[in-house]
């Protein structure tokens, strides 16, 4: 089938998506008696209208975009990580670890230990259905989910038995030093005399995530080994015959996917709440797997993506405090989008690709 | 970002500020939700209880992540709304953070206590009020064993499972206690059918009264309870009208009154430590139409009169947070 133009497929495609999904949510606004322009107006200038939102919607985003990468990167080769979930929470885990039990002088060395550590135990996590789909042909999409049970119950036996602080009632670890605290985007801008909100809890973590997507365009597209796990995920006979194994590169891949979800820790443990909780991933394990669809497998798409969804997080909770709009059916909002940017691609796409060719052959 | 953002950012806050009027109260609750027949519910019913009095505006959010703890607490003082009401121990790290951030807003938290000038802990006897249905609980077993299922295996249900254990035995020191909780996290107050295993679990052990302080499990205890023919009793709300004739009595705790208290004092309320117990009536039994055939007047008669000793403090019963043990019950 002839190929549609590059803008078409990154943006058009998207923005129709969008507006389909919109338009749905607007009309299930509508039937609970709700105003959906105001609604929309509110999650506009809740997410984007102020330094505040924009903290907001980028702390979610950071989330975001680290576990889009991961879940990109196993995309690569034809691996679907739908582990990201549970090895950012042990991701979390290995943060906490790092930063409860070393007296660390200053933040920037907790924050190059603690990423160290968090990816190291989101890679250990995801070591294991690697290793079963490599060796065993475990399928990778259940061992992955799987895992993500095991992963919340022994971040729960930890939380529950070993790190909770005695006497305390919430499953949660004590504070970390307040000398790792990380610099918020308020301390990083404000020597450049630019005022932004204090509340947010966006931190350096976002520029790591930056950083993040670099290199993982530059593996995937600028090192040998990127090239062996795309072209393991075209036609793995075809990889074989070239000389390349199977096992190493699931296994590679898997390593580096989990630890791209493990580095989410530093955003949302070390930055955001500078304890361990229970359940501190809140989902964007899940989330990272509609980011990485709509990014199109590329880290400028994941970045994209990401911002958008931190914007419906964010957005979304404007929605909560401000109307009585159920939480439920903000969960419905965010879910239409999902559903139509991932899930309902190919109900855009294809008849977006026949008008392309009818056009295209009345050229010809 | 930008200069022109952070000035849009300023005219959105003044936007809204503008629509809202001065020193609404408002309410957070947990994540389990404002209809969760239990906990949050009642602080719902304080609210409306106060709505429905006074016709009052006000702010209200349902928690959807733990990232929105500290967020609500902002936005809303930002606003402007005071007194804020919190419903949940899950709060006090985020408030602790945030309330000497806005000294001119007055904080409630329940069920915890957070040490500022702002804010004011509401903390609950919940053992004095389980010492009151354990003495029931004996007194109207055949049996001799009488059971406990608890939520989450946190010190504040190990204080109803104690308080309980020090009712049941003051009734019957011969009385065998079997105590369970049904989980670690907080799955385990919303889990009714895991609630109703542990319900025949008990039965088969010989108890015939089982007392339920898990939230919303606690729906699965009392339904088994009373398939199984056997009397179990309610916990926080009255729950006596689930099933009339089967639940022996509830355990009231009433964050409602609570919750109405601080709506009605309003930005001036007191602020410190408020502790709820059968003097002022923060706890308490339930006894009406449903259950008054199963409370038998001599049984009535002997928890009044303990009532009143623990009220004006001639009785004391053990509460396990204060030292960690408990001297009727092991866990």
């Amino acid at each position: 089938m002839e190929k549609m133009p590059a803008w078409a497929d990154v943006i058009l495609i998207p923005l129709i998506s969008l507006v389909l999904a919109a338009f749905i949510s607007a009309l299930v606004i509508l039937f609970i008696g709700q105003s959906p322009a105001e609604a929309l107006k509110l999650m506009v200038t809740g997410a984007l209208g102020s330094t505040y939102g924009w903290g907001y919607t980028l702390y979610y985003a950071t989330n975001f975009i680290f576990t889009g990468l991961a879940v990109t990167v196993a995309f690569h080769a034809r691996l679907f990580n739908i582990g990201g979930e549970g090895q950012a929470m042990l991701g979390g885990l290995g943060v906490a670890i790092a930063c409860l039990y070393v007296p660390w002088p200053h933040w920037s060395i907790a924050l190059v230990a603690a990423s160290i550590s968090g990816a190291v135990f989101g890679a250990a996590w995801a070591a294991i259905p690697a290793w079963l789909q490599a060796k065993r042909g475990s399928h990778i999409v259940i061992t992955t989910i799987m895992f993500n049970f095991i992963a919340s119950a022994v971040l729960n036996y930890v939380l529950v038995n070993v790190m909770r602080p005695k006497g305390s009632m919430d499953p949660a670890t004590e504070r970390f030093s307040q000398t790792i605290h990380l610099p918020t985007l308020h301390e990083i801008l404000l020597p450049f005399g630019i005022p932004f909100s204090k509340a947010p809890p966006a931190n350096i973590s976002f520029i790591v995530a930056i950083l993040a997507c670099l290199a993982v365009w530059a593996l995937i597209w600028r090192t040998r080994l990127g090239y062996e796990i795309r072209a393991y995920g075209h036609t793995e006979t075809g990889a074989v015959y070239a000389g390349i194994s199977p096992v190493k590169i699931t296994v590679i891949t898997m390593l580096i996917s989990g630890g791209l979800a493990g580095l989410m820790g530093i955003n949302n443990v070390m930055g955001e709440a500078e304890r361990l909780v229970l359940n501190a991933t809140e989902g964007a394990g899940f989330i990272g797997i509609a980011v990485a669809l709509m990014g199109r497998g590329h880290p400028a798409g994941v970045f994209l993506a990401a911002i958008l969804f931190g914007f419906l997080y964010q957005g979304g909770t404007e929605l909560a405090l401000w109307t009585s709009i159920p939480r439920e059916l903000i969960v419905v909002i965010q879910a239409l989008v999902i559903l139509f940017t991932g899930a309902l691609d190919n109900m855009v796409r294809t008849p977006l690709q026949q008008i392309f060719m009818a056009l295209r052959r009345k050229e010809s | 970002m930008t200069f022109q953002k952070s000035l849009l950012g300023a005219s959105a806050a003044i936007a809204l500020t503008a629509g809202a009027a001065l020193a609404e109260p408002a309410m957070i609750y947990d994540l389990g939700g404002k209809f969760d027949k239990s906990f949050n519910e009642a602080a719902f019913a304080g609210v409306t209880r106060w709505v429905d009095e006074t016709g009052g505006e006000f702010l209200e959010i349902e928690l959807q992540s733990e990232a929105q703890r500290e967020q609500a607490l902002r936005r809303f003082a930002e606003r402007g709304a005071n007194p804020i009401v919190m419903a949940g121990f899950g709060f006090a790290d985020p408030l602790s953070q945030v309330a000497p951030d806005y000294p001119d807003t007055k904080f409630a938290i329940i069920d915890m206590v957070v040490d500022a000038p702002n804010v004011r802990s509401i903390v609950f006897n919940e053992h004095e009020g389980s010492y009151l249905v354990g003495m029931l609980a004996a007194e109207a077993s055949k049996s001799g064993t009488v059971g406990f299922i608890g939520g989450m295996d946190v010190p504040l249900i190990r204080k109803f499972a104690c308080g309980y254990a020090q009712g049941v035995k003051a009734a019957n020191p011969d009385a065998t206690i079997i105590a369970n909780m049904t989980g670690t996290t907080p799955a385990a107050w919303n889990d009714p059918v895991k609630g109703s295993e542990l319900t025949k679990a008990q039965i088969s052990q010989g108890a015939d009264v089982v007392y339920a302080a898990a939230g919303g499990t606690g729906v699965g205890v009392l339904q088994t309870a009373a398939d199984e023919d056997i009397l179990s009793i309610g916990v926080d709300s009255n729950q006596n009208y689930l099933h009339p004739g089967k639940v022996l009595t509830s355990m009231t705790k009433r964050v409602d009154n609570a919750v109405y208290d601080v709506f009605s004092q309003g930005p001036d309320m007191e602020t410190g430590i408020f502790v709820m117990g059968l003097a002022n009536d923060g706890v308490g039994y339930a006894l009406d139409e449903y259950n008054e055939a199963l409370i038998t007047p001599e049984m009535k008669a002997a928890v009044d009169e303990a009532s009143a000793a623990i009220a004006d403090g001639s009785l004391k019963v053990h509460d396990y947070t204060s030292d960690d043990s408990c001297p009727d019950l092991q866990f």
